[in-house]
Protein backbone atom coordinates (compact mmCIF):
# COMPACT_ATOMS: atom_id res chain seq x y z
CA UNK A 1 0.00 0.00 0.00
CA UNK A 2 0.98 3.99 -1.21
CA UNK A 3 2.26 5.42 1.98
CA UNK A 4 0.66 8.61 1.31
CA UNK A 5 -2.96 7.01 0.80
CA UNK A 6 -2.72 5.39 4.17
CA UNK A 7 -2.31 9.28 5.22
CA UNK A 8 -5.35 10.00 3.53
CA UNK A 9 -7.28 7.71 5.19
CA UNK A 10 -6.14 9.24 8.67
CA UNK A 11 -6.65 12.83 7.36
CA UNK A 12 -10.41 12.27 6.45
CA UNK A 13 -11.58 11.01 10.02
CA UNK A 14 -10.99 14.88 11.29
CA UNK A 15 -14.24 17.12 10.47
CA UNK A 16 -11.50 19.90 10.13
CA UNK A 17 -9.36 18.29 7.57
CA UNK A 18 -12.21 17.33 5.14
CA UNK A 19 -13.06 20.99 4.84
CA UNK A 20 -9.75 21.24 4.22
CA UNK A 21 -8.90 18.85 1.77
CA UNK A 22 -12.71 18.31 0.77
CA UNK A 23 -13.87 16.34 -2.09
CA UNK A 24 -14.39 18.03 -5.18
CA UNK A 25 -18.43 18.94 -5.78
CA UNK A 26 -19.48 17.46 -8.71
CA UNK A 27 -18.96 19.25 -12.24
CA UNK A 28 -23.21 19.18 -12.84
CA UNK A 29 -23.36 21.64 -9.87
CA UNK A 30 -20.66 23.90 -11.41
CA UNK A 31 -22.35 24.08 -14.81
CA UNK A 32 -25.92 24.93 -12.73
CA UNK A 33 -24.24 27.72 -11.10
CA UNK A 34 -22.70 29.00 -14.09
CA UNK A 35 -26.24 28.54 -15.88
CA UNK A 36 -27.82 30.50 -13.06
CA UNK A 37 -25.13 33.23 -13.34
CA UNK A 38 -25.76 33.55 -17.16
CA UNK A 39 -29.88 33.89 -16.74
CA UNK A 40 -29.38 36.67 -14.27
CA UNK A 41 -26.92 38.56 -16.74
CA UNK A 42 -29.58 37.90 -19.30
CA UNK A 43 -32.41 39.64 -16.94
CA UNK A 44 -33.64 43.18 -18.89
CA UNK A 45 -33.08 45.59 -16.84
CA UNK A 46 -33.48 49.25 -16.53
CA UNK A 47 -30.45 51.72 -16.44
CA UNK A 48 -28.90 52.50 -13.02
CA UNK A 49 -29.13 48.53 -12.54
CA UNK A 50 -27.42 47.77 -15.72
CA UNK A 51 -24.84 49.90 -15.16
CA UNK A 52 -24.73 48.32 -11.41
CA UNK A 53 -25.31 45.25 -12.19
CA UNK A 54 -22.02 42.75 -11.36
CA UNK A 55 -20.78 40.28 -14.34
CA UNK A 56 -21.68 37.21 -12.10
CA UNK A 57 -20.71 34.86 -14.43
CA UNK A 58 -17.12 36.45 -13.84
CA UNK A 59 -17.17 36.01 -10.11
CA UNK A 60 -18.90 32.17 -10.62
CA UNK A 61 -16.06 31.28 -12.60
CA UNK A 62 -13.40 32.91 -9.53
CA UNK A 63 -15.05 30.63 -7.14
CA UNK A 64 -14.99 27.84 -8.74
CA UNK A 65 -11.03 28.14 -9.81
CA UNK A 66 -10.40 29.63 -6.45
CA UNK A 67 -11.83 26.79 -4.59
CA UNK A 68 -11.81 24.07 -7.27
CA UNK A 69 -9.53 24.32 -9.72
CA UNK A 70 -9.60 21.14 -10.72
CA UNK A 71 -13.39 20.64 -11.53
CA UNK A 72 -13.46 24.22 -13.33
CA UNK A 73 -10.45 25.50 -15.69
CA UNK A 74 -10.24 27.14 -18.37
CA UNK A 75 -12.16 25.45 -21.49
CA UNK A 76 -15.15 26.03 -19.17
CA UNK A 77 -14.29 29.81 -18.94
CA UNK A 78 -13.40 30.24 -22.83
CA UNK A 79 -16.88 28.73 -23.49
CA UNK A 80 -18.47 30.47 -21.21
CA UNK A 81 -16.81 33.80 -22.61
CA UNK A 82 -18.24 33.09 -26.28
CA UNK A 83 -21.79 32.56 -25.21
CA UNK A 84 -21.72 35.95 -22.90
CA UNK A 85 -20.29 37.26 -26.32
CA UNK A 86 -23.18 36.26 -28.57
CA UNK A 87 -25.42 37.63 -25.01
CA UNK A 88 -23.76 41.02 -25.01
CA UNK A 89 -23.67 41.39 -28.55
CA UNK A 90 -19.42 41.84 -28.86
CA UNK A 91 -17.10 40.33 -30.51
CA UNK A 92 -16.20 37.17 -30.63
CA UNK A 93 -13.68 36.29 -27.90
CA UNK A 94 -13.98 39.17 -25.83
CA UNK A 95 -15.51 37.97 -23.02
CA UNK A 96 -13.50 34.46 -23.62
CA UNK A 97 -10.16 36.61 -22.98
CA UNK A 98 -11.21 38.45 -20.40
CA UNK A 99 -12.60 35.38 -18.32
CA UNK A 100 -9.22 33.35 -19.50
CA UNK A 101 -7.63 36.01 -17.58
CA UNK A 102 -9.58 36.23 -14.31
CA UNK A 103 -9.36 32.13 -14.39
CA UNK A 104 -5.47 32.63 -14.22
CA UNK A 105 -5.73 34.62 -11.78
CA UNK A 106 -7.68 32.55 -9.66
CA UNK A 107 -5.52 29.57 -10.47
CA UNK A 108 -1.84 30.93 -9.32
CA UNK A 109 -3.73 32.81 -6.70
CA UNK A 110 -6.01 29.77 -5.61
CA UNK A 111 -3.52 28.80 -2.62
CA UNK A 112 -3.13 32.08 -1.41
CA UNK A 113 -6.78 33.21 -1.32
CA UNK A 114 -8.54 30.01 0.43
CA UNK A 115 -5.79 31.11 4.06
CA UNK A 116 -8.61 34.70 3.93
CA UNK A 117 -12.33 34.72 4.50
CA UNK A 118 -14.54 36.20 2.13
CA UNK A 119 -14.58 39.53 3.29
CA UNK A 120 -10.67 39.52 3.41
CA UNK A 121 -10.91 38.18 -0.22
CA UNK A 122 -12.92 41.43 -1.53
CA UNK A 123 -9.76 43.64 -2.85
CA UNK A 124 -7.91 40.51 -4.42
CA UNK A 125 -11.23 39.94 -6.12
CA UNK A 126 -11.62 43.40 -7.09
CA UNK A 127 -8.59 43.78 -8.89
CA UNK A 128 -9.22 40.43 -11.02
CA UNK A 129 -12.78 41.57 -11.67
CA UNK A 130 -10.82 45.10 -13.15
CA UNK A 131 -8.15 43.85 -14.97
CA UNK A 132 -11.03 41.36 -16.66
CA UNK A 133 -12.86 43.93 -17.69
CA UNK A 134 -10.06 45.86 -18.24
CA UNK A 135 -9.32 43.58 -20.82
CA UNK A 136 -12.93 44.03 -22.71
CA UNK A 137 -12.58 47.73 -22.53
CA UNK A 138 -9.29 47.54 -24.58
CA UNK A 139 -10.41 44.77 -26.93
CA UNK A 140 -13.04 47.25 -27.61
CA UNK A 141 -11.31 49.95 -28.43
CA UNK A 142 -8.83 48.31 -30.55
CA UNK A 143 -11.74 46.91 -32.81
CA UNK A 144 -13.22 50.56 -32.58
CA UNK A 145 -16.45 49.00 -32.10
CA UNK A 146 -17.66 50.86 -29.29
CA UNK A 147 -16.67 54.29 -26.73
CA UNK A 148 -17.18 53.14 -22.71
CA UNK A 149 -17.29 55.65 -20.59
CA UNK A 150 -15.19 54.86 -17.09
CA UNK A 151 -18.37 53.88 -14.92
CA UNK A 152 -18.77 50.74 -16.33
CA UNK A 153 -16.17 49.98 -13.90
CA UNK A 154 -18.48 50.79 -11.59
CA UNK A 155 -19.70 46.63 -11.82
CA UNK A 156 -16.64 45.16 -10.89
CA UNK A 157 -16.89 47.28 -7.60
CA UNK A 158 -20.27 46.00 -7.21
CA UNK A 159 -19.23 42.65 -7.88
CA UNK A 160 -16.66 42.69 -5.31
CA UNK A 161 -19.17 44.26 -3.34
CA UNK A 162 -21.70 41.05 -4.06
CA UNK A 163 -18.27 38.37 -3.32
CA UNK A 164 -19.63 37.46 0.31
CA UNK A 165 -22.73 36.48 -0.68
CA UNK A 166 -22.10 34.81 -3.19
CA UNK A 167 -19.61 33.05 -1.89
CA UNK A 168 -21.26 31.96 1.36
CA UNK A 169 -24.31 30.72 -1.44
CA UNK A 170 -22.45 28.70 -3.25
CA UNK A 171 -20.19 27.26 -0.38
CA UNK A 172 -23.78 26.13 0.91
CA UNK A 173 -24.83 24.19 -2.39
CA UNK A 174 -20.31 22.58 -2.34
CA UNK A 175 -20.62 21.79 1.18
CA UNK A 176 -24.00 19.72 1.21
CA UNK A 177 -22.83 17.79 -1.83
CA UNK A 178 -19.66 16.91 0.37
CA UNK A 179 -21.88 15.68 3.48
CA UNK A 180 -24.07 13.73 1.02
CA UNK A 181 -20.93 12.01 -0.40
CA UNK A 182 -19.98 11.65 3.48
CA UNK A 183 -22.75 9.49 3.75
CA UNK B 1 -18.66 8.31 -7.55
CA UNK B 2 -16.09 9.32 -5.33
CA UNK B 3 -13.18 10.23 -6.62
CA UNK B 4 -9.42 10.49 -4.01
CA UNK B 5 -8.82 14.38 -3.28
CA UNK B 6 -5.48 15.40 -5.56
CA UNK B 7 -2.89 17.04 -3.40
CA UNK B 8 -1.35 18.33 -6.66
CA UNK B 9 -2.95 19.37 -9.99
CA UNK B 10 -2.24 17.35 -12.75
CA UNK B 11 -2.44 19.00 -16.68
CA UNK B 12 -0.22 21.67 -17.65
CA UNK B 13 0.62 24.78 -16.07
CA UNK B 14 -1.73 27.59 -15.59
CA UNK B 15 0.81 30.01 -17.80
CA UNK B 16 0.90 28.20 -20.68
CA UNK B 17 -3.07 26.92 -20.34
CA UNK B 18 -3.66 31.08 -20.43
CA UNK B 19 -1.38 31.53 -23.43
CA UNK B 20 -3.52 28.78 -25.41
CA UNK B 21 -6.30 30.18 -24.60
CA UNK B 22 -5.75 34.17 -25.52
CA UNK B 23 -4.24 33.18 -28.69
CA UNK B 24 -7.54 31.01 -29.72
CA UNK B 25 -9.47 33.91 -28.44
CA UNK B 26 -7.28 36.59 -30.42
CA UNK B 27 -7.68 34.45 -33.19
CA UNK B 28 -11.76 34.42 -33.06
CA UNK B 29 -11.67 37.77 -32.34
CA UNK B 30 -10.01 38.45 -35.92
CA UNK B 31 -11.99 35.86 -37.22
CA UNK B 32 -14.88 37.62 -36.22
CA UNK B 33 -14.28 41.24 -37.41
CA UNK B 34 -12.38 40.15 -40.70
CA UNK B 35 -14.43 37.61 -42.16
CA UNK B 36 -18.40 35.63 -41.73
CA UNK B 37 -16.80 32.45 -40.99
CA UNK B 38 -17.71 32.56 -36.97
CA UNK B 39 -21.38 33.76 -37.23
CA UNK B 40 -22.35 30.13 -37.21
CA UNK B 41 -21.24 29.24 -34.02
CA UNK B 42 -22.66 32.73 -32.98
CA UNK B 43 -26.45 31.59 -34.67
CA UNK B 44 -25.46 27.98 -32.63
CA UNK B 45 -25.13 29.73 -29.44
CA UNK B 46 -28.22 31.68 -30.31
CA UNK B 47 -30.46 29.40 -30.38
CA UNK B 48 -28.94 27.37 -27.58
CA UNK B 49 -29.27 30.64 -25.21
CA UNK B 50 -32.77 31.62 -26.97
CA UNK B 51 -34.72 29.34 -24.29
CA UNK B 52 -32.55 30.77 -21.31
CA UNK B 53 -33.89 34.25 -22.80
CA UNK B 54 -37.42 33.28 -22.58
CA UNK B 55 -36.75 32.09 -18.68
CA UNK B 56 -35.04 35.08 -17.88
CA UNK B 57 -37.91 37.46 -19.14
CA UNK B 58 -40.87 35.27 -17.43
CA UNK B 59 -40.75 37.36 -14.11
CA UNK B 60 -41.09 40.52 -16.29
CA UNK B 61 -43.53 39.35 -18.83
CA UNK B 62 -45.76 37.83 -15.25
CA UNK B 63 -45.61 41.23 -14.10
CA UNK B 64 -46.75 42.31 -17.16
CA UNK B 65 -49.28 40.47 -17.21
CA UNK B 66 -50.69 41.43 -13.51
CA UNK B 67 -50.41 44.94 -14.19
CA UNK B 68 -51.93 44.65 -17.55
CA UNK B 69 -55.21 42.77 -14.79
CA UNK B 70 -54.95 45.89 -12.83
CA UNK B 71 -55.23 48.30 -15.21
CA UNK B 72 -58.47 46.64 -16.85
CA UNK B 73 -60.33 49.46 -14.96
CA UNK B 74 -58.29 52.40 -16.38
CA UNK B 75 -58.94 50.52 -19.36
CA UNK B 76 -62.08 51.34 -19.49
CA UNK B 77 -62.05 54.94 -19.44
CA UNK B 78 -59.36 55.03 -21.85
CA UNK B 79 -61.66 53.40 -24.30
CA UNK B 80 -64.17 55.97 -23.50
CA UNK B 81 -62.13 58.60 -24.07
CA UNK B 82 -60.29 56.46 -27.48
CA UNK B 83 -63.75 56.50 -29.19
CA UNK B 84 -64.59 60.37 -28.68
CA UNK B 85 -60.72 60.55 -30.57
CA UNK B 86 -61.63 58.23 -32.98
CA UNK B 87 -64.80 59.98 -34.28
CA UNK B 88 -63.10 62.95 -34.51
CA UNK B 89 -60.28 61.57 -36.50
CA UNK B 90 -62.31 59.46 -38.48
CA UNK B 91 -62.97 63.06 -40.53
CA UNK B 92 -59.61 63.21 -40.96
CA UNK B 93 -59.06 59.34 -42.56
CA UNK B 94 -61.72 60.23 -45.09
CA UNK B 95 -60.03 63.00 -46.25
CA UNK B 96 -56.52 61.01 -46.19
CA UNK B 97 -58.11 58.75 -47.72
CA UNK B 98 -59.25 60.86 -50.33
CA UNK B 99 -55.65 62.40 -50.38
CA UNK B 100 -53.83 59.21 -50.81
CA UNK B 101 -56.08 57.66 -54.02
CA UNK B 102 -55.90 61.69 -55.67
CA UNK B 103 -51.93 61.45 -55.07
CA UNK B 104 -51.81 57.89 -56.53
CA UNK B 105 -53.27 59.10 -59.35
CA UNK B 106 -51.14 61.92 -60.10
CA UNK B 107 -48.44 59.86 -59.46
CA UNK B 108 -49.60 57.18 -61.74
CA UNK B 109 -49.45 60.22 -64.21
CA UNK B 110 -46.15 60.91 -63.37
CA UNK B 111 -44.93 57.30 -64.35
CA UNK B 112 -43.55 57.25 -60.48
CA UNK B 113 -43.02 53.92 -58.75
CA UNK B 114 -45.72 53.01 -56.53
CA UNK B 115 -45.23 53.17 -53.26
CA UNK B 116 -45.40 49.51 -51.65
CA UNK B 117 -47.67 48.90 -49.13
CA UNK B 118 -45.93 48.09 -45.36
CA UNK B 119 -46.17 45.11 -43.42
CA UNK B 120 -45.15 45.21 -39.96
CA UNK B 121 -44.13 43.08 -37.11
CA UNK B 122 -44.63 44.00 -33.80
CA UNK B 123 -41.34 42.61 -31.28
CA UNK B 124 -40.63 42.51 -27.87
CA UNK B 125 -37.16 44.23 -26.57
CA UNK B 126 -35.26 40.65 -25.22
CA UNK B 127 -32.41 42.08 -24.27
CA UNK B 128 -30.45 45.04 -23.73
CA UNK B 129 -26.68 44.03 -24.06
CA UNK B 130 -25.21 44.09 -20.53
CA UNK B 131 -22.49 46.94 -21.28
CA UNK B 132 -24.91 50.49 -21.09
CA UNK B 133 -22.83 51.43 -24.53
CA UNK B 134 -23.22 48.94 -26.90
CA UNK B 135 -25.80 50.56 -29.42
CA UNK B 136 -27.46 47.56 -30.11
CA UNK B 137 -30.35 45.18 -28.94
CA UNK B 138 -31.96 42.18 -29.18
CA UNK B 139 -35.86 41.05 -29.94
CA UNK B 140 -37.61 38.52 -29.91
CA UNK B 141 -38.85 37.86 -33.42
CA UNK B 142 -36.58 36.22 -35.82
CA UNK B 143 -36.34 34.65 -39.52
CA UNK B 144 -39.40 32.38 -38.70
CA UNK B 145 -41.87 35.71 -38.55
CA UNK B 146 -40.05 36.80 -41.82
CA UNK B 147 -37.89 39.26 -40.36
CA UNK B 148 -34.83 39.72 -42.95
CA UNK B 149 -31.74 41.88 -41.94
CA UNK B 150 -31.82 45.05 -43.51
CA UNK B 151 -35.42 46.19 -42.20
CA UNK B 152 -36.08 48.85 -40.52
CA UNK B 153 -37.57 49.07 -36.69
CA UNK B 154 -39.53 51.93 -35.23
CA UNK B 155 -41.43 52.60 -32.06
CA UNK B 156 -44.56 55.00 -31.81
CA UNK B 157 -42.64 57.86 -32.17
CA UNK B 158 -39.82 57.39 -34.69
CA UNK B 159 -37.08 55.60 -35.81
CA UNK B 160 -35.40 53.22 -33.45
CA UNK B 161 -32.44 50.93 -35.98
CA UNK B 162 -32.40 48.78 -38.62
CA UNK B 163 -32.06 45.02 -38.34
CA UNK B 164 -28.42 43.76 -38.45
CA UNK B 165 -28.49 40.00 -37.97
CA UNK B 166 -30.64 37.27 -37.39
CA UNK B 167 -31.11 34.20 -35.53
CA UNK B 168 -34.37 31.88 -36.25
CA UNK B 169 -36.17 33.77 -33.23
CA UNK B 170 -34.45 36.38 -32.19
CA UNK B 171 -32.84 39.31 -34.39
CA UNK B 172 -30.11 41.55 -33.32
CA UNK B 173 -31.02 45.85 -34.05
CA UNK B 174 -28.22 47.88 -34.42
CA UNK B 175 -29.47 51.45 -32.99
CA UNK B 176 -29.93 54.62 -35.01
CA UNK B 177 -27.01 56.12 -32.30
CA UNK B 178 -24.54 53.52 -33.12
CA UNK B 179 -21.20 54.92 -34.60
CA UNK B 180 -21.44 53.43 -37.48
CA UNK B 181 -24.95 54.19 -38.76
CA UNK B 182 -26.24 56.46 -41.05
CA UNK B 183 -29.94 57.26 -41.90
CA UNK B 184 -30.73 59.52 -44.99
CA UNK B 185 -33.20 62.37 -43.45
CA UNK B 186 -34.19 65.65 -44.52
CA UNK B 187 -35.38 68.56 -42.35
CA UNK B 188 -39.19 69.10 -42.16
CA UNK B 189 -39.29 72.61 -42.57
CA UNK B 190 -37.53 73.23 -45.61
CA UNK B 191 -37.26 69.81 -47.06
CA UNK B 192 -33.18 70.17 -47.16
CA UNK B 193 -31.89 66.12 -47.34
CA UNK B 194 -28.86 65.03 -45.86
CA UNK B 195 -27.25 62.35 -44.13
CA UNK B 196 -27.27 61.56 -40.15
CA UNK B 197 -25.32 59.38 -38.49
CA UNK B 198 -25.01 58.30 -34.76
CA UNK B 199 -21.94 59.27 -32.31
CA UNK B 200 -21.78 56.35 -30.51
CA UNK B 201 -23.10 58.11 -27.29
CA UNK B 202 -26.55 57.73 -26.11
CA UNK B 203 -29.39 59.86 -27.06
CA UNK B 204 -27.36 61.75 -29.62
CA UNK B 205 -26.96 61.78 -33.37
CA UNK B 206 -25.11 64.15 -35.36
CA UNK B 207 -25.30 65.82 -38.84
CA UNK B 208 -21.85 65.67 -40.19
CA UNK B 209 -20.80 68.04 -42.97
CA UNK B 210 -23.32 70.83 -43.29
CA UNK B 211 -21.74 74.31 -44.36
CA UNK B 212 -22.10 77.13 -41.92
CA UNK B 213 -24.76 78.73 -44.50
CA UNK B 214 -27.07 76.11 -43.99
CA UNK B 215 -30.47 77.08 -43.43
CA UNK B 216 -30.87 75.04 -40.28
CA UNK B 217 -32.23 75.93 -36.70
CA UNK B 218 -32.68 74.12 -33.14
CA UNK B 219 -35.89 72.59 -32.76
CA UNK B 220 -35.89 71.22 -36.05
CA UNK B 221 -37.54 67.94 -37.39
CA UNK B 222 -35.09 65.19 -39.00
CA UNK B 223 -37.71 63.35 -40.96
CA UNK B 224 -36.28 60.36 -43.58
CA UNK B 225 -36.38 61.41 -46.75
CA UNK B 226 -36.64 57.75 -48.51
CA UNK B 227 -33.78 58.27 -50.61
CA UNK B 228 -31.65 54.62 -51.39
CA UNK B 229 -35.14 52.92 -50.62
CA UNK B 230 -33.76 51.49 -47.14
CA UNK B 231 -35.87 53.59 -45.45
CA UNK B 232 -39.35 54.14 -46.54
CA UNK B 233 -40.05 58.43 -46.48
CA UNK B 234 -41.88 60.78 -43.48
CA UNK B 235 -40.48 58.70 -40.24
CA UNK B 236 -39.15 61.23 -37.32
CA UNK B 237 -36.03 60.45 -36.98
CA UNK B 238 -34.33 63.18 -34.67
CA UNK B 239 -34.74 66.62 -33.42
CA UNK B 240 -32.11 69.61 -33.74
CA UNK B 241 -30.80 70.66 -30.38
CA UNK B 242 -27.52 72.15 -30.75
CA UNK B 243 -25.96 74.16 -33.09
CA UNK B 244 -21.98 75.54 -32.84
CA UNK B 245 -20.16 77.69 -35.18
CA UNK B 246 -16.83 77.60 -35.04
CA UNK B 247 -15.22 79.93 -37.19
CA UNK B 248 -12.05 77.42 -37.50
CA UNK B 249 -14.16 74.67 -39.02
CA UNK B 250 -15.76 74.79 -42.49
CA UNK B 251 -18.87 73.08 -41.31
CA UNK B 252 -21.18 73.75 -39.07
CA UNK B 253 -21.46 70.86 -35.48
CA UNK B 254 -24.81 70.11 -35.22
CA UNK B 255 -26.48 67.85 -32.50
CA UNK B 256 -29.14 66.50 -32.76
CA UNK B 257 -31.79 63.86 -30.33
CA UNK B 258 -33.56 60.74 -31.28
CA UNK B 259 -37.10 61.02 -31.40
CA UNK B 260 -37.41 57.05 -30.33
CA UNK B 261 -36.84 56.15 -27.08
CA UNK B 262 -35.59 52.72 -26.92
CA UNK B 263 -34.99 52.68 -23.13
CA UNK B 264 -38.89 54.05 -22.59
CA UNK B 265 -40.40 50.79 -24.46
CA UNK B 266 -40.88 47.42 -24.05
CA UNK B 267 -42.22 46.66 -27.79
CA UNK B 268 -40.81 47.73 -31.19
CA UNK B 269 -42.46 47.85 -34.88
CA UNK B 270 -40.11 45.72 -38.03
CA UNK B 271 -40.71 46.85 -41.05
CA UNK B 272 -41.19 43.44 -42.39
CA UNK B 273 -42.63 44.70 -46.09
CA UNK B 274 -39.61 44.55 -48.83
CA UNK B 275 -37.95 48.32 -48.81
CA UNK B 276 -39.33 50.03 -52.25
CA UNK B 277 -37.28 49.33 -55.14
CA UNK B 278 -35.15 52.10 -56.39
CA UNK B 279 -36.96 53.47 -59.65
CA UNK B 280 -35.65 53.20 -62.42
CA UNK B 281 -34.37 56.39 -64.63
CA UNK B 282 -35.51 55.83 -68.47
CA UNK B 283 -32.79 56.21 -70.44
CA UNK B 284 -34.66 58.49 -73.43
CA UNK B 285 -37.39 60.78 -72.88
CA UNK B 286 -39.68 59.09 -75.44
CA UNK B 287 -40.05 56.24 -73.63
CA UNK B 288 -41.07 58.03 -70.52
CA UNK B 289 -43.76 59.92 -72.62
CA UNK B 290 -45.19 56.73 -74.60
CA UNK B 291 -44.85 55.40 -70.63
CA UNK B 292 -47.08 58.18 -69.26
CA UNK B 293 -49.42 58.26 -72.04
CA UNK B 294 -50.27 54.81 -71.79
CA UNK B 295 -51.05 54.87 -68.01
CA UNK B 296 -53.24 57.75 -69.12
CA UNK B 297 -55.02 55.43 -71.27
CA UNK B 298 -55.16 53.20 -68.80
CA UNK B 299 -57.26 55.58 -66.58
CA UNK B 300 -59.62 56.46 -68.69
CA UNK B 301 -60.48 52.85 -69.84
Amino acid sequence: MHPRQNEKSRIRSYDYEVQEFSFPAKKSLIYISLITAILISLMPFDKVILVLRPDFVALTLLYWNIYQPQQAGMSIAFISGLFMDVIDVSIMGQHAIAYCLITFFALILHRRLRLFNAFQQIPAVLWILLSGQGVVFLTGILAGTYIPEWYIFLASITGALCWPLLAFLLGVFRKQRIDRDEV
Amino acid sequence: MQTPPQFFKPGSNPLTRMFFFVLLSVFVMIADTRSDAISEVRRVIAIIIFPLQKLAYLPFSLQERVERYISDFELIEEIDHLRHEYLGSRYDFFRLQALTSENERLRALLGAAKQTEIQTVLAEILYVPRDPFSRKITVGKGSSSGVKAGQIVIDDLGVIGQVTQIYPWTAEITLITDKNHLVPVQIERNSLRTVISGTGRNGELELRFLSISTDIREGDLLITSGIGGVYPPGLPVGRVTHIEYDRSHKFARIICTPVAGVDRHRQVLILTGSPAPVPEIPDNPESHASQTKRKIQNQEL
